[in-house]
């Protein structure tokens, strides 16, 4: 019992990562229509830049924000040279061009950080474990982490609903076309987003990082699983992103967890792990593709 | 008019390929040359779907793998133990590159299915999601090596040619691959390809019309399916391997490439397209670990810079319209 609640909790922090990017990802698709495959990379230099600071100055706290503004300056980089230029495009442009940009980043940050991965230091205050419930001990950084998620998510919450940018956001996402009609500057709202949803992916780079190592290539393992999110939760809805972000984080985890220990049951020890290791990286595209049968737009979705 | 030109002068580069290498001693590029027509046929029956019919699956690579494991497979029971108890194997190319079309197209059936049903980024998603699944099944597969791959001992063989002669099988993939384009151009000036033609432009016209249009998306889904599978044969043929990796997402991002150098939606554009991807890869490796820097670099310029990639480039500087 101990151990499901323990991995009820992993998946949890997993998916509180998910949705740190699904968000991000989701608004950017919602209000300019661009798939951003490059929102990986984006994870990446957050994980990196966090890293490199926080091993130079041997504080965690100081590599927080040198990954938030490393993400978030990448972001509107790219945005500005890039992506600015795909909004009128069709999809398969946008596809290829954020693909290119996938490319392009991870040999920069091999050619600047090496192929050897690299760890971020546990804060201190962090590193230990804390007696949830009797006899289950969680590591505090993972609590953290899920504290982190669920405060960003009141945050954006707050943010899309509460204020006059979110307002914006928000009818941005239902209709750009009639936004841009009514006269607002949609270019400063669209590097706003992008920055908003770079940020977001850097802070979930930067987070992963003493839990998972750091090294080229990271994006690229959740940015598949993020889409997967995006689309289950539906394009463009934030809501969308919080509830499949955090259901398929623990779907995917107990799969992980438990699928090859019940395969045993079944077939050869060599074969089960195997087997019960594909299956359950299998899983979250299995249930991505039963929801789009049955809502082809996704649980939330964003436009009419 | 043109088009025979071009096709003359594409078929004359093919044919003259061996005999270049032969003469600077370089019989590596028969390979090459031949692993450039397995990927001229796999991005041409992509481009099918994507050019001319307008659905981009970004999962493509799944029937690739399909393809070479059909290979792969039968040629692990050949002469042994048969697959399931009853399928016996097989190590003759005319029995195992049918059934790898076959196989693929059953696959691209059952994806297409119910991949057609969204559109747009979702289908661009499900097709991803449906190649991972497969490429994760042949990862947990380790009947047949799993995440390592199944190695080919003997290359498939063909009426007793000789098919360790690196020049005899780069000839056995060129007629194959000039079939399969005879095929093609067929299909693509066919009413079903202007019926294609017309769902990318306008479905709900077609629609109108009277068109089933989903029968027709998934018939060229399967089409498309069949051609990849092709292609993933001849590339285990050619590397005598088969691996999962063949089925990567990235994979699939390749051939969407090669499409877009080539030029979307012409007919010669994927031949071209896939050449100047392979000799791009082959010589950038050759000279820098970090050349998918400079492929990213290439792909940014041609995506946000030209209209038609290098064929749309060759017809302005030819004088045609662009």
């Amino acid at each position: 019992m101990i151990l499901v609640i323990e991995q009820l909790l992993n998946g949890l922090q997993y998916g509180v990562m998910l949705f740190l990017m699904a968000a991000g990802l989701t608004l950017i698709f919602g209000i300019m229509g661009v798939i951003n495959l490059a929102h990986g990379a984006l994870y990446m230099v957050g994980a990196f830049v966090g890293t490199w600071v926080a091993t130079e100055t041997g504080s965690f706290w100081l590599g927080l924000p040198a990954a938030l503004v490393a993400a978030m300056v990448t972001g509107v980089v790219v945005e500005a040279l890039v992506v600015r230029r795909l909004y009128a495009r069709d999809h398969l442009d946008q596809v290829l061009a954020t693909f290119a940009l996938i490319l392009i980043f991870n040999q920069l940050v091999v050619l600047i950080f090496g192929r050897q991965p690299v760890f971020t230091p546990m804060p201190e205050l962090f590193s230990g474990s804390l007696e949830i419930l009797p006899g289950l001990f969680y590591p505090m950084y993972r609590l953290l982490i899920i504290a982190t998620g669920l405060v960003v998510a009141i945050g954006l919450y707050l943010l899309i609903n509460r204020t006059r940018v979110g307002m914006l956001v928000r009818a941005g996402a239902t209709n750009r076309d009639m936004v841009r009609a009514l006269g607002v500057d949609i270019r400063l709202l669209y590097t706003l987003v992008f920055g908003l949803g770079a940020l977001l992916a850097g802070l979930a780079g930067y987070m992963t990082g003493p839990i998972l190592s750091v090294q080229v290539g990271m994006g690229e393992q959740i940015l598949l699983a993020t889409f997967v999110v995006v689309v289950i939760g539906g394009l463009g809805s934030v809501k969308g992103a919080l509830v499949a972000g955090l259901g398929l984080g623990i779907v995917d985890t107990m799969l992980r967890a438990f699928l090859p220990t019940l395969l045993l049951h079944f077939m050869e020890p060599s074969d089960a792990q195997a087997v019960g290791v594909g299956v359950s990286a299998m899983g979250i595209y299995l249930l991505m593709a039963i929801v789009l049968l049955f809502r082809p737009k996704g649980l939330f979705p964003a436009e009419g | 008019m043109k088009h025979l030109l071009s096709a003359a002068i594409l078929l004359a580069l093919f044919i003259a390929l061996p005999f270049i290498a032969d003469a600077v001693g370089q019989s590596s590029l028969m390979i090459l040359g031949a692993r450039m027509l397995a990927y001229a046929i796999a991005a041409a029956s992509l481009n099918l779907i994507l050019g001319y019919g307008g659905m981009v699956s970004f999962g493509h690579a799944a029937f690739f793998g399909v393809g070479a494991y059909v290979v792969g497979i039968l040629a692990y029971h050949a002469g042994g133990d048969p697959l399931l108890g009853f399928i016996p194997g097989t190590n003759q190319m005319l029995i195992t590159l049918p059934v790898a079309m076959i196989v693929s197209g059953l696959v691209a059936l059952v994806i297409g299915a119910l991949s057609l049903r969204t559109g747009g980024v979702q289908f661009i998603m499900i097709t991803l999601a449906f190649a991972q699944m497969l490429f994760f099944f042949f990862v947990s597969l380790t009947a047949y090596g799993g995440d390592d791959g199944l190695i080919i001992s003997r290359t498939n063989a063909l009426f007793g040619l000789n098919m360790r002669n690196r020049m005899t099988l780069y000839f056995v993939t060129l007629v194959i691959a000039v079939l399969f384009f005879l095929v093609l151009w067929r299909i693509v000036h066919s009413s079903f390809g202007g019926i294609l033609a017309g769902l990318r432009q306008n479905e709900r016209r077609m629609s109108a019309m009277g068109i089933p249009a989903y029968r027709y998306k998934l018939v060229a889904f399967v089409l498309s399916g069949m051609g990849v599978g092709l292609a993933g044969a001849l590339e285990a043929n050619l590397l005598r391997f088969a691996s999962p990796d063949m089925m990567h997402w990235i994979k699939s991002g390749d051939l969407i490439i090669m499409i877009i150098l080539g030029g979307v939606g012409t007919f010669f554009g994927p031949i071209i397209g896939a050449a100047a991807f392979m000799l791009l890869e082959f010589y950038l490796a050759g000279w820098t670990e970090h050349w998918p820097l400079i492929l990213g670099a290439i792909l940014l310029v041609v995506v946000l810079g030209t209209k038609g990639g290098i064929g749309g480039l060759i017809s302005r500087l030819t004088g045609g319209r662009t």
